[in-house]
């Protein structure tokens, strides 16, 4: 098993023929992702790469069975996209865009209390079933199949996660990156629950980064409803408040939002906090043999 | 991004926020003459900088006369101020803005943000306006109104009156108080705001109610559909290197310490700063080429970093996932040699190609340290660093 996306999910692209939406989908059929369908307003009856092109998200669903989508729209359009695959009530919907205006996302945020629809980002790389289904723009070949849930808000730090683990022969069920931008669909409290499901996740692994509250809201989650140990690293402890580093979310304001801040409430809640990156893979290792010589699991 | 007081006034005036008579000034000349308009006086003189805390560093003059304030700006204009929140090298004070003082029996603090967790505005307001609104939310947190807005419904008069009332305002103010926070809210959904604060809303003795202060910030997300903001930039409030880095999107941030480091994504390039901190040394900025860099990013941030006179060492981390690792060693070993740079260079490369890359770093013939994983490069940075103090290289 694993969460949100498996080998049976079925892919549509939204923005397919587009820069960046063509050259993902080529690399998420690689990786053996099922890509049923595309959309691109006013290309719709054309192919892409053997891929029917729609006109539409209902049209694709209609005719496909697509059952989640994968969003490469340009900024100023993303939201609107994002909103009509709500409204289809795809499973999973992954919007990679990066750039949308907060207050369309705002709007978005309103939207999806309407739809059954699970929203991973925006700006997110998106997220891996290693093995079985990649919606996302990671390279595939760092992921090994395994027992490990990753859930961080940047994209090539997973990578860096991803790529310690999978050196020390620790696979993982389902990486999951949660957007970088202030206003986001699933946040790690969401993506926590999920894996507390699962039952072939034994441990998650969180990379934050400084800004928001979402690692401070993670830690009052695991301390009231997780039985599975949790390992977090913080990016950004030497970053200086009022700048923004890079994400439109990683800003500290008004004191809220620092790194020492958060360190503090994860590990008073009792997960495993690793201070320096370079660790996060050994630490992993050494959280699952503890769990193991305690539990003979 | 971030616009000055006198202009964002001038937005509240076009969506019909009260703010004192007033001018601006670039020179002493015209301060005098901006003071003579208004004519009565005390007058009040504000430095316009990008940054909060100017009063309590000498940023604003209370003066009674044209002539003084002719002089404050003699003073002040062409200095750098440093206050607080500015950063030790501090803003240039180029523009003052002159306006009347105005006497006050009480000031109100009035504020609009992005609740993230909510994914709303929110409007926030306090009796207790003025310098110390900070302390009061710490100390008091009590004294601060909170309302959240719905997005599709907007601002109901229900929330208005819990304000109000909440700040015990008097019957003939609580109407006036309710537009302005209507109309504040209007510029705020409008122009894509990220931040939109009057700190202090003043109530003057004859009743009526005046932004002295306003504080705009913008999405830059959303600056695409706003060119008249857009156009508001003033580009000598920010750090050259940081505006040369965004010409060729580059995320770059000036820090305080010697070790220039290139990182591609932000989680990792913070990641990066944090484990040269933790190995004994400082970063010296934070710059992200972008999770998908180019030979050409890579090539012009590597020069940025080269521009940066406090660089001693440079760090370069690279997890290439689509992105190929020869690609990017070509942009290192380009900038390089065009540069002549003798600086010791730390390079980590991981991802697709990585063989490859690193060998055309080693057979570049240039002094480049090829780590292998974050942890040997923590090493190698800090030995880099350690023999540039001891001046071996």
């Amino acid at each position: 098993m694993s969460i949100l996306i498996d080998q049976n999910t079925k892919v549509v692209v939204q923005g397919i023929t587009g820069g960046e939406g063509a050259f993902h989908t080529k690399q998420m059929k690689e990786y053996g992702t099922k890509v049923v369908a595309g959309v691109t307003p006013g290309k719709g009856g054309q192919k892409f790469e053997g891929i029917p092109v729609f006109n539409t998200v209902r049209d694709a669903v209609q005719n496909t069975g697509a059952n989640a989508s994968a969003i490469f729209v340009p900024p100023s359009f993303a939201a609107d996209a994002v909103m009509e695959a709500l409204d289809a009530e795809l499973g999973t919907v992954v919007c990679l865009t990066e750039g949308i205006p907060t207050l369309d996302m705002v709007a978005v945020k309103q939207f999806m209390k309407c739809s059954s629809s699970k929203l991973i980002g925006p700006n997110t790389p998106g997220i891996i079933s290693p093995g079985k289904c990649k919606i996302g723009v990671m390279a595939g070949y760092i992921h090994m199949p395994g027992r490990v849930g990753v859930i961080s808000r940047s994209g090539t730090l997973t990578y860096e996660v991803v790529d310690q683990l999978t050196k020390l022969a620790i696979g993982q069920s389902s990486c999951v990156g949660i957007g970088g931008d202030p206003i986001i669909g699933m946040t790690f409290v969401d993506i926590l629950n999920l894996f507390e499901k699962d039952k072939t996740t034994d441990i998650v692994v969180i990379i934050g980064e400084i800004g928001g509250r979402a690692e401070e809201d993670a830690a009052e989650f695991f301390r009231k409803n997780m039985s599975k140990p949790v390992v977090a690293f913080i990016a950004g402890i030497t970053a200086p408040p009022g700048r923004r580093m890079g994400h439109a979310g990683a800003i500290i304001t008004g004191g809220e939002g620092g790194a020492r801040e958060k360190i503090d409430i994860l590990e008073k809640a009792g997960i495993t906090v690793v201070k320096n990156p370079s660790e996060i893979g050994e630490t992993v290792a050494r959280v699952l043999a503890v769990r193991k010589s305690t539990y003979r699991l | 991004m971030k616009i000055h007081e006198y202009q964002a006034k001038a937005l509240f005036q076009s969506y019909g926020i009260p703010i004192p008579r007033g001018h601006i000034a670039k020179n002493p000349e015209d301060t005098l003459k901006v003071a003579q308009t208004i004519k009565k006086g005390p007058f009040v003189v504000k430095a316009q900088v990008h940054t909060g805390g100017r009063g309590k560093v000498g940023g604003i003059s209370m003066v009674e006369s044209p002539i003084e304030a002719e002089a404050f700006a003699d003073e002040i204009l062409g200095t750098r101020l440093v206050t607080g929140q500015s950063g030790e090298e501090g803003k240039p004070v180029h523009t003052l803005l002159v306006e009347e003082a105005l006497l006050s029996k009480m000031e109100i603090y009035l504020g609009i943000v992005i609740d993230r967790t909510q994914g709303c505005p929110v409007i926030l307001a306090s009796a207790q306006g003025g310098m110390e609104i900070e302390e009061v939310v710490r100390e008091n947190p009590g004294m601060v109104i909170t309302e959240i807005i719905h997005p599709a419904i907007g601002l109901r008069p229900f929330q208005l009156s819990r304000i109000s009332y909440g700040m015990h305002l008097d019957g003939k103010l609580i109407k006036k108080m309710g537009t302005i926070i209507q109309n504040l809210y209007r510029l705020f959904l409008d122009k894509d705001c990220s931040l939109a604060e009057i700190n202090p809303l003043v109530v003057k003795k004859d009743g009526e109610m005046v932004a002295l202060d306003a504080k705009l910030n913008f999405d830059d997300n959303a600056l695409f559909r706003h060119p008249d903001i857009a156009a508001l930039r003033d580009l000598s409030q920010e750090n050259p290197l940081e505006i040369e880095a965004s010409k060729y999107n580059l995320n770059y941030i000036k820090l305080k310490g010697n070790v220039g480091c290139m990182v591609n994504g932000a989680g990792l390039a913070m990641a990066t700063m944090d484990l040269i901190k933790l190995s004994g040394a400082e970063p010296a900025n934070f710059l992200d080429v972008g999770g998908g860099a180019t030979t050409e990013m890579v090539r012009e941030g590597f020069k940025l970093l080269l521009s940066d006179e406090d660089v001693k060492v440079i760090f370069i981390n690279i997890f290439g996932g689509i992105l190929r690792c020869d690609t990017l060693a070509k942009g290192v070993v380009e900038a390089a040699q065009e540069l002549c740079s003798s600086l010791p260079i730390v390079v980590r490369l991981e991802g697709t190609n990585v063989i490859e890359g690193r060998k055309m770093l080693v057979e570049s013939g240039l002094k480049f340290t090829v780590a292998s994983g974050l942890g040997d490069a923590a090493v190698k940075v800090a030995v880099a660093v350690n023999a540039s103090k001891r001046g071996e290289f």
